[in-house]
């Protein structure tokens, strides 16, 4: 029973940095109607960027790293937005789908230059963990789950209570509508990509500071974050969450009954057999998974 | 002479991989970023079946063929039906899942150390087992995949595929079971890609999990773009022309450390700046003529 709770707990941490990823993916396909294939890339970049302020080079302390990243890595988003996606949003969806792999590709291949292939690690100062009963957590851990309840509520609140979270709803709801009513479509698509890159470089940086950094992290991540979006329902915000922690869960419990090697095919597993049982997901629309009928 | 000759072995290969791409993506529409997988997959496949079981060559290379068809029935039986977008992510995994199963599989795959050994193709008793025999060999077989898919491309059926590219509504307005001709369209260049990979083990005689990355798929991606979406021939041109580009990029004296994402990162702005101006490709498919 004790290392059930440990493994939850691991879970959860690790469920909450897939959340956070997977809401920029869920966000830009409510838009768009389109997968954002680079959003993993993104997040690996964003890791980087904390790790190059906090530890490489400018030895800014750890919180200002992290939210200097979120900041730039927001601007990265809306800069991919503009110059790769944006020529392309009436062109066939092969099209679009093509240029993020690029994307993607670029990214990876930029930071491999940048700051070599090899593993990174913070390896922040080893702290006493605390006993929560029979589960064992550490300083780290209490931030990483903190940050990532923190920055969804911070979302919650930015949808539902302000002016451009209903611009943003109402756009991914009816875009021309939304048009007609004097919102300018392409302001709302370019804050959701920094929205969700920013939050995509949360999760990033968290899930390096959970584990390691590496340029191939991006492709992992999403992986993992779109089983979440699929499992939560393709286009729903808080489906993705759930999604999130529901993965992240599995996973680490998974742990128990099979090789640590598998673990990454965890979330892959749970990808497939939602496509075959329910491929709405749990939360969402037959016609927002796009289902043709047959 | 003797890089010529492998450079040109591995032209064949990747062109087939070109050829398969070319049915699943440029012809259906189908996003199919697990094509590494797949090759992967015929690869080990033949090669363990030769290696460790004895099986003939010849056979193996069919097993290769077989099983990459139906792993690609299997995963296309759940996301054919859906929007593109499900079959790009499901097949991706596909590539991580099965790099994981090279990698992780000890017993059977030998992990990262790779497979060595695995013996060269043999035709009616007669050994290919030098590069010159294995190029004729490999030859006859991109020109049978080649005549194949082109035989597809023209048929009715090929017609139907491009309809369903096109506008898959339509398609079905017209009656047409859209699901399998997705399907088969798949499946087929499943089986393709796990000939590359076939061949591929018995020329080389050794492979490792490194082989078979998600940056191949990207590179024959950016072949069949290049070449024409649904564009046969130019697919496979423009397979050998990046491929002596990228012998080019590797004589030109970067370490080996900063050469390859380099190559990674002018092909993907190569591939961006595609994309946006000449998203046909640069020499666009050809109207076939129905007489």
């Amino acid at each position: 029973m004790d290392i059930f709770a440990q493994l939850l707990v691991n879970g959860l941490i690790a469920g909450g940095t897939y959340a956070l990823a997977a809401v920029g993916y869920s966000m830009v396909y409510s838009i768009l109607k389109f997968i954002n294939f680079a959003h993993g890339s993104i997040a690996m970049v964003g890791a980087y960027i904390t790790f190059f302020l906090a530890i490489q080079s400018l030895h800014l302390p750890l919180p200002a790293a992290f939210f200097l990243s979120m900041l730039l890595t927001a601007l990265l988003g809306i800069s991919v937005e503009r110059i790769a996606y944006r020529p392309l949003r009436r062109a066939p969806k092969l099209s679009t789908l093509t240029t993020a792999i690029a994307v993607s590709f670029v990214l990876d291949a930029a930071v491999m230059i940048l700051m070599g292939a090899d593993i990174k690690t913070f390896s922040l100062p080893v702290m006493q963990g605390y006993s929560i009963g029979p589960v064992l957590i550490t300083p780290v851990q209490i931030i990483i789950i903190g940050a990532s309840f923190f920055f969804m509520l911070l979302l919650y609140i930015l949808l539902t209570r302000t002016k451009l979270g209903k611009a943003i709803r109402a756009v991914a709801d009816d875009p021309s509508l939304a048009e007609a009513s004097g919102i300018n479509a392409n302001v709302i698509i370019a804050a959701v990509f920094g929205i969700g890159s920013a939050l995509a470089a949360a999760a990033g940086s968290l899930i390096g500071l959970d584990t390691n950094l590496q340029p191939t992290m991006g492709f992992l991540i999403t992986i993992k974050a779109f089983a979440a979006v699929v499992l939560g329902g393709l286009g729903s915000v808080y489906g993705a969450i759930v999604g999130g922690f529901i993965i992240g869960i599995v996973e680490n419990l998974g742990v128990w009954v099979i090789p640590p090697v598998w673990k990454d095919t965890i979330a892959y597993g749970i990808l497939i057999l939602v496509l075959f049982v329910r491929p709405a997901g749990l939360f969402g629309s037959v016609e927002q998974a796009g289902v043709l009928q047959q | 002479m003797e890089i010529a000759v492998h450079l040109l072995v591995l032209i064949t290969i990747y062109g087939i991989l070109a050829i398969s791409l070319n049915l699943m993506v440029g012809m259906a529409g189908l996003f199919n970023l697990g094509l590494a997988a797949f090759y992967g997959i015929g690869a080990y496949t033949s090669a363990i079946l030769s290696r460790n079981f004895g099986v003939p060559v010849g056979l193996s290379l069919l097993a290769g063929v077989a099983l990459s068809a139906l792993i690609g029935f299997i995963i296309g039986l759940p996301t054919v039906k859906l929007v593109g977008d499900y079959l790009a992510v499901v097949t991706m995994g596909l590539g991580e899942i099965t790099r994981a199963v090279f990698k992780n599989w000890v017993p059977v795959t030998r992990g990262p150390m790779g497979l060595p050994g695995i013996p060269h193709m043999s035709l009616f008793g007669f050994k290919l087992d030098t590069a010159p025999l294995f190029l004729a060999f490999s030859f006859v077989m991109i020109a049978i995949s080649f005549i194949f898919v082109e035989r597809i491309r023209l048929s009715p059926f090929g017609r139907v595929l491009r309809g369903v590219r096109e506008d898959e509504m339509g398609a079905q307005a017209l009656g047409k079971n859209t699901y399998w001709y997705k399907m088969i369209a798949l499946v087929v260049g499943s089986g393709l890609a796990g000939l590359a990979g076939g061949l591929f083990a018995h020329y080389m005689s050794f492979i490792d999990p490194s082989s078979f990355v998600m940056w191949l798929t990207f590179f024959i991606f950016l072949a069949i773009m290049m070449g024409g979406l649904g564009n046969n021939l130019g697919a496979v041109v423009a397979t050998g022309v990046l491929m002596v580009l990228r012998e080019g990029l590797r004589f030109a004296g970067l370490p080996p450390a900063v050469a390859a994402p380099l190559q990674q990162l002018i092909f993907g702005i190569l591939l961006i700046i595609m994309t946006i101006f000449a998203p046909r490709g640069l020499i666009p498919e050809q109207k076939p003529r129905y007489d």
